[in-house]
């Protein structure tokens, strides 16, 4: 049977090359920092299930501990000029699309064909992992698809990886970091406390309310935070799961994905979120840095109130 | 009741307000919230490593990478601008509306990185929006002007936030996917990211529909 472990050893492996062409990287100065946080990382993915809790806890401190420090910086790797992109996409036109298309294709029906065929008897995939097991299988087809068309240089995907990966940085992990946080909230009973309190506030009894209580708590922490990933786990321990999920019986799947959506709606109306927000006004040479939030907020507001009408609706109404 | 937990909540929200490294305010908020609900540190830190270790999953989804990196290499890049250049000649209502569903469509299909300010808002979408502004009604106000440049940048952000969430393999969905699994509902990216498709469509109706309202309203200004 394919599990997780498996596309685990993938993503290490990737990371653990990562990590090398890193360390080989004379040119970026904090080249020590980005080779041990992504090796740090590849061990993670490669032996995490073999290491005791507390290992992998020292692993996480560790990460922590050299992105804090501003231990990481952006490579460089070698690649094509601007000029031969030009060249090259005036060649290859449209079809340049058809590679990166290929992931979605093989996870998407292959997850259907897995669910709706026989082909689910046979056990080949871990229970409810399979979509991303073939998303897995879907890189590598694609990788192997565009290298085959391209004749790209071997090492090519791994340094344009690379230079891709380092321009984000450690928030590579930080959606890991605030599950891992929510999970750390679980335990020690951050839910309930919240639960309880908002049980005595909330009259007992209406959904609608604390629906829109949840919704309007997802846009205004993240409007704070400038961040939704953050608002998430907060607002999920705290009604989300609780009150909405436990309490009322509500459909878990639109109370997540919608709830994180609500949040969006957040985004777009906060100068926290300033590389959306703040940084589009400066490159625009606008004279009003608000001017683009100012723009946003009249979507925001009725598609946070859709989002609203969908969790109650879906979640609810047509769930119960 | 023991309330103390409360306050690693207070630490994220702050820790993020006030701009520290959002690794070291995660990791902070996490330990104190442990310790004050009177576990051991080593407890705590045992916990931390599991649920980073029960949760990796959601970071294999950086293994797209190379795939998009090699396809930037032969211009990838290049091909989308030229793609949203061969609308030119087009209304401003029209020209947006357009760069709407391209946003989320290729931002559905996992190729976020596809527009963005830098690399398509503000060489190329912002100022064919305010050329076709300009050809149909004539020399724009200042304070318009910027209002159709800021209306670019909009499109290029509700575009990407209502579009992404349909492709399964994103941080988001799997994060949601994590929080839920970590309290006991195990549920698949699938299963997640459908629930993004009304949304998206309640975002390309509403902000679509502001994009006329705008263009119709400036073919209404006094000259």
């Amino acid at each position: 049977m394919i599990t997780y472990e498996w596309l685990y050893i993938l993503a290490g492996s990737f990371f653990a090359v990562w990590s090398l062409l890193s360390l080989r990287d004379t040119a970026n100065n904090k080249r020590l920092g980005n080779a041990a946080f992504w090796g740090l990382l590849a061990a993670s993915f490669l032996f995490g299930s073999h290491l005791p809790d507390f290992g992998n806890g020292l692993l996480v401190l560790a990460m922590v501990g050299i992105a804090g420090a501003g231990g990481l910086g952006r490579s460089n790797p070698e690649t094509t000029s601007l000029e031969e992109r030009f060249n090259f996409s005036a060649l290859l036109g449209n079809k340049l699309f058809l590679p990166a298309l290929i992931v979605p294709v093989t996870a998407v029906a292959g997850t259907l064909l897995y669910n709706y065929t026989p082909l689910g008897d046979t056990g080949l995939f871990e229970e409810r992992r399979e979509t991303l097991i073939l998303f897995g299988v879907g890189v590598v087809f694609a990788l192997a698809a565009a290298m085959v068309w391209l004749k790209a240089p071997v090492m090519a995907p791994a340094e344009e990886g690379r230079r891709l990966l380092d321009s984000i940085g450690w928030a590579a992990i930080l959606p890991q970091m605030l599950a891992a946080l929510g999970a750390v909230f679980a335990l020690a009973g951050v839910g309930d406390v919240i639960g309880s309190l908002a049980g005595q506030i909330i009259p007992d009894g209406s959904v609608l309310l604390t629906v829109i209580v949840f919704a309007l708590g997802m846009a205004l922490f993240t409007m704070i935070m400038g961040n939704a990933f953050a608002a998430f786990p907060v607002m999920a321990a705290a009604i989300g799961i609780p009150l909405l999920v436990e309490g009322y019986g509500g459909n878990p799947a639109v109370i997540g994905a919608v709830g994180m959506l609500a949040g969006f709606c957040g985004t777009l109306m906060t100068p926290m979120a300033a590389n959306f927000n703040i940084v589009p006004a400066a490159l625009l040479e606008l004279k009003d840095q608000n001017g683009v939030i100012k723009q946003q907020i009249g979507t925001a507001i009725p598609l946070w109130v859709c989002n609203v009408a969908i969790i109650y609706v879906a979640g609810f109404l047509l769930w119960n | 009741m023991n309330y103390w937990p409360l306050a690693g909540i207070a630490i994220v929200v702050a820790g993020f307000a006030l701009r520290f490294n959002p690794l070291l305010v995660v990791v902070s908020a996490a330990l104190a919230t442990g310790l004050l609900a009177g576990l051991e540190f080593v407890s705590v830190v045992e916990a931390l490593g599991a649920a980073f270790n029960d949760n990796r999953y959601i970071s294999v989804t950086w293994i797209i990478l190379p795939v998009i990196g090699l396809l930037e290499r032969y211009g990838l890049q290049q091909r989308a601008r030229g793609l949203i250049e061969s609308v030119r000649g087009a209304t401003m209502g029209k020209l947006l509306v357009i760069y709407l569903i391209f946003r989320q469509l290729t931002a559905a299909i996992g190729m976020k990185d596809i527009g963005g300010h830098p690399q398509a808002v503000r060489p190329l979408v912002a100022p064919m929006a305010e050329a076709a502004a300009e050809k149909s009604h004539g020399k724009l106000p200042d304070a318009e002007r910027e209002k159709v440049l800021a209306m670019s940048a909009a499109t290029d952000n509700v575009g990407l936030f209502f579009g992404e969430d349909i492709f399964f393999a994103i941080a988001s969905i799997l994060l949601i996917q994590g929080v839920f699994e970590s309290a006991g509902y195990p549920l698949t990216p699938l299963q997640l990211s459908v629930w993004a498709i009304p949304t998206a469509i309640c975002a390309f109706l509403i902000h679509g529909g502001r994009i006329l309202a705008m263009d119709r309203r400036l073919g209404r200004l006094p000259e």
